[in-house]
């Protein structure tokens, strides 16, 4: 396959760069995902580094026993107890995160009841069950995304070759597929998701599986009427003239074509799918509750009116994740529009 | 006395990067009364907007004109003119043809009802008497039928029927001057020479005086009484006609001129047919009925049956829709079919398309027939990709650039873009792609109509340079009976998907016998 950027190409990086607003989203997004991925680092119930009778420790990459700092106790060490944190800072000493809490780390020294408002310990205050909003935040930004790049990555290779397919051979192979298409089409997804988590609980690749299942066919007719248009130009008889096989015709030939009108909807398609995860958490249909999940604090948002701090953080982020992903899907549709360029 | 005068005439665009485009640089010419004017020159040589700048038709004020610019239409100063004066002019005192009639007319609309259109707005009367004077307009231009043909949609008519609609609304309110921007470009060759005999008759009868653009010199030759040949906006020639055509001046117009007569080669004849053609038919299933069995058929190519020695080039003729092109392409295997085609005496249908690399074929169409996300060395290379696998990429590299030589391009081209070249160096590349695989059979699918008259030109003879170094056989498909005399030694004219006339090139040209070849050659010459 030949994806490698050609100067056609160079020239739409070049046109999305001249649009500054999806150019300073693309960058604000890239720095907050980069931040999103060092989560553990920066929000975490266990220290970065810590030193206890001159050994150095890393609790972020290896589990440590209570017994190994002083306790009694074989089990994992917490390193909010005060006896804990009492022995290593007598034999060494020991480095929190910026924020001392993951995003599951329910706070018992709170003085005041749950929700709590925000505070220095705190910033964003605290969730219905004592867990630190901007832990669970950062957590919730990183999976949502990384949900809906699998989700969007997947379903656009299937959507790809399933209109590939029907584009490329036409006919009977074309008519049979998107009467299937059509009825697939019309299955209720919400009802079936229902139905799924009341019979198990949904996990992260299961809700993916679901949400692939329906989610590839917004792609499948773009590629099927690219494929359908190309696969008559003269470039593509000459390729079959000299005898290319029809594997060889399609990926080298068409798809490339076809990939810059699929490339223009993939930050859409990304929207969606953090919008589809975060409703679903919302419904309570979505991830479990071990989950950090935006649409759960969506949820504490709602619940919780006299907490306002969920509320109304919930709103902002969620707000600048899908404005920001909008305004670079409007450069990217707009620097492959050749209509424009000309 | 002159009805239009042009003079010092410049047309700029601003482009988006805040450069200037100057396609029209200061030129000057006068269009007496009664006369036909022929303004020819290739694509991107300005006529086109000097046409249409004299009817205010350009994108201002993405267009401009220099202050010493001026079209005078009986003295009355047309340039930045309000829009409601120059409204009455254009088709009024100025009717217009454009060059594709299928895309001029509303698809949506009756023909009668846009003709009357026009003339209720520039003569103001009723409905009934425009639709009254529509009818003698459609009788005029020589559409037969006429009283029916008024509620036609335009997609009901052929393209010389639509163009005589086109000439029929511009002639509606009998104007002064009548521009026809490439009237015939669209057109098979046979009502061509119709259209140009109607707008000939038209303004005889009418008294008007006609700009005729056309960026073939034949067509201009046989209805212009003065010529302005154009070139890169400037007007390097303008003269009489016959003085044009006998004594050109200008080194341009030369070219142009000899661009036309190229040299007629005679290759040798062998003695192995390298093409054998038995009862091929190509048909389209048409209707089916209900259980899917097919009840009536397109016959594209209907029972042909022909030999070609090796060495030698046989030219297809006809009209749009007579089934030459779907010959060649059954030829290399992209249409399926009925019959036999045999190559070195072997069946095709025997072996697989991966070992029928013999059989190569060149397309019309240079903007669609190279992939645009490929550059020219991925190209031409294809074909060693697909065929000889195992060559190093150094050896593959050395290949490219060798036929790329034969076929007059450069080294440096190796890694630019299709959309880098112009339509002549484009239409070279498909020529190299085909030729890398060291074909014994070439099929041109009208290589040079989509190509300007002088580029055409130095393509035919590119074509006929590497048939003599190589020993190829051509099959050079055709409506352009000059290209197809310059190219051919034998002649098939194609008619309805049948072989009406096949014989040598002075047996065609010289003795036609069939009435149908007659025409195609009356219409050429």
């Amino acid at each position: 396959m030949n994806f490698s950027l050609s100067k056609a190409h160079t020239e739409q990086i070049k046109a999305f760069k001249k649009n500054k607003r999806a150019l300073i989203s693309f960058y604000i997004f890239l720095i907050l995902f980069v931040i999103s991925l060092l989560s553990e680092f920066i929000a975490n119930d266990k220290p970065l580094i810590l030193k206890y009778q001159n050994n150095f420790y890393f609790p972020i990459f290896k589990t440590y026993m209570d017994k190994d700092f002083g306790g009694d106790f074989p089990t994992p060490a917490d390193y909010k107890d005060p006896f804990i944190i009492k022995n290593i800072e007598q034999n060494g000493w020991m480095l929190m995160p910026i924020i001392p809490f993951s995003f599951n780390t329910v706070d018992y020294d709170i003085n005041v009841p749950t929700p709590s408002a925000p505070d220095a310990k705190h910033w964003l205050g605290t969730d219905d069950e004592g867990r630190d909003i901007v832990a669970r935040i950062l957590y919730g930004f990183r999976l949502s995304v990384i949900f809906s790049f699998l989700l969007t990555l997947i379903s656009s290779i299937i959507g790809i070759i399933t209109g590939a397919i029907q584009g490329y051979f036409g006919g009977k192979i074309d008519l049979i597929f998107q009467r299937v298409m059509e009825i697939w089409e019309t299955l209720p997804q919400l009802f079936i998701i229902i139905i799924i988590a009341s019979i198990f609980t949904p996990s992260f690749w299961s809700l993916l599986i679901i949400l692939i299942a329906f989610s590839w066919l917004s792609l499948t007719g773009l590629v099927r009427a690219e494929f359908l248009r190309t696969r008559n130009m003269e470039y593509v008889k000459a390729a079959r003239a000299m005898g290319a096989s029809n594997f060889r015709i399609m990926f080298r030939h068409i798809l490339p074509n076809a990939v810059i009108a699929t490339i223009t909807f993939v930050p859409f398609l990304l929207a969606e799918g953090i919008t589809a995860l975060t409703a679903l958490d919302f419904l309570g249909l979505g991830l479990p509750a071990e989950y950090p999940s935006l649409g759960d604090l969506v949820r504490q948002g709602k619940d919780n009116l006299q907490a306002p701090w969920i509320g109304i953080t919930i709103f902002i982020v969620l707000s600048m994740l899908l404005s920001l992903l909008i305004f670079i899907g409007e450069g990217v549709r707009d620097a492959f529009d050749t209509r424009k360029n000309n | 006395m002159s009805i239009l005068s042009v003079e010092h005439l410049s047309i700029g665009f601003h482009k988006k990067n805040g450069d200037v485009f100057q396609a029209v640089r200061d030129i000057s010419f006068k269009l007496n009364a009664g006369e036909v004017l022929g303004i020819v020159g290739e694509s991107g040589s300005g006529k086109s907007v000097t046409a249409l700048s004299v009817l205010g038709l350009l994108p201002y004020p993405k267009a401009f004109h220099t202050k010493e610019s001026s079209i005078k239409f009986n003295g009355q100063e047309l340039l930045n003119s309000k829009e409601d004066e120059l409204r009455q002019i254009r088709g009024g005192k100025i009717g217009f043809i454009f060059q594709e009639p299928m895309s001029s007319l509303n698809p949506l609309h009756k023909i009668g009802k846009q003709i009357a259109e026009t003339i209720m707005i520039h003569q103001g009367v009723s409905k009934k008497i425009a639709m009254q004077k529509a009818l003698k307009l459609l009788i005029t231009v020589g559409i037969k039928n006429a009283r029916q043909r008024l509620k036609a949609f335009p997609h009901e008519l052929s393209g010389g029927q639509r163009q005589r609609v086109m000439i029929a609304m511009a002639i509606a309110n009998h104007p002064d001057i009548l521009i026809a921007d490439e009237p015939t470009t669209a057109l098979d060759v046979t009502i061509q020479k119709q259209i140009i005999e109607l707008l000939i008759n038209l303004k005889q009868k009418l008294n008007m005086s006609i700009i005729f653009i056309s960026h073939d010199l034949q067509v201009i030759k046989k209805i212009a009484d003065r010529v302005c040949v154009m070139k890169d906006g400037k007007i390097v020639e303008t003269g009489a006609v016959d003085d044009i055509f006998n004594a050109p001046q200008n080194s341009y117009t030369k070219t142009l001129i000899e661009s036309r007569s190229l040299l007629n080669i005679n290759n040798k004849e062998s003695d192995n047919n390298i093409l054998k053609i038995e009862h091929l038919k190509v048909w389209y299933p048409l209707k089916k009925n209900f259980w899917g069995k097919c009840t009536e058929y397109v016959k594209a190519v209907n029972d042909i049956s022909l030999k070609l020695k090796a060495g030698q080039t046989l030219g297809i003729v006809g009209e749009s829709g007579s089934g030459k092109s779907t010959l060649g392409q059954a030829i290399v295997g992209l249409n399926k079919y009925i019959g036999d085609i045999f190559i070195n005496n072997q069946n095709i249908s025997d072996i697989s398309s991966q070992q029928r690399a013999f059989v190569q074929i060149v397309f019309q169409d240079p903007y669609n027939s190279l992939n645009p996300r490929m550059n020219i060395e991925e190209i031409v290379k294809e074909g060693l990709d697909i065929h000889h696998p195992k060559l190093s990429p150094q050896e593959k590299r050395n290949r490219v650039v060798e036929v790329l030589k034969e076929v007059g391009l450069k080294e440096t081209d190796l890694n630019k873009y299709p959309h880098e070249f112009s339509g002549g160096q484009k239409q070279r590349i498909a020529i190299a792609r085909a030729l890398i695989l060291k074909p014994q059979l070439l099929i041109l699918d009208e290589p040079t109509s989509a190509l300007d008259v002088t580029i055409q030109a130095q393509v035919l003879k590119l074509l006929q340079k590497i048939q003599q170094e190589r020993h190829l056989t051509y099959i050079f498909i055709s409506h352009d009976m000059n290209a197809i005399k310059t190219m051919s030694d034998k002649i098939a004219v194609m008619k309805d998907g049948k072989i009406v006339e096949l014989g040598s090139r002075e047996e065609i040209f010289n003795h036609p016998k069939q009435e149908y070849t007659q025409n195609l050659i009356a219409a050429a010459i």
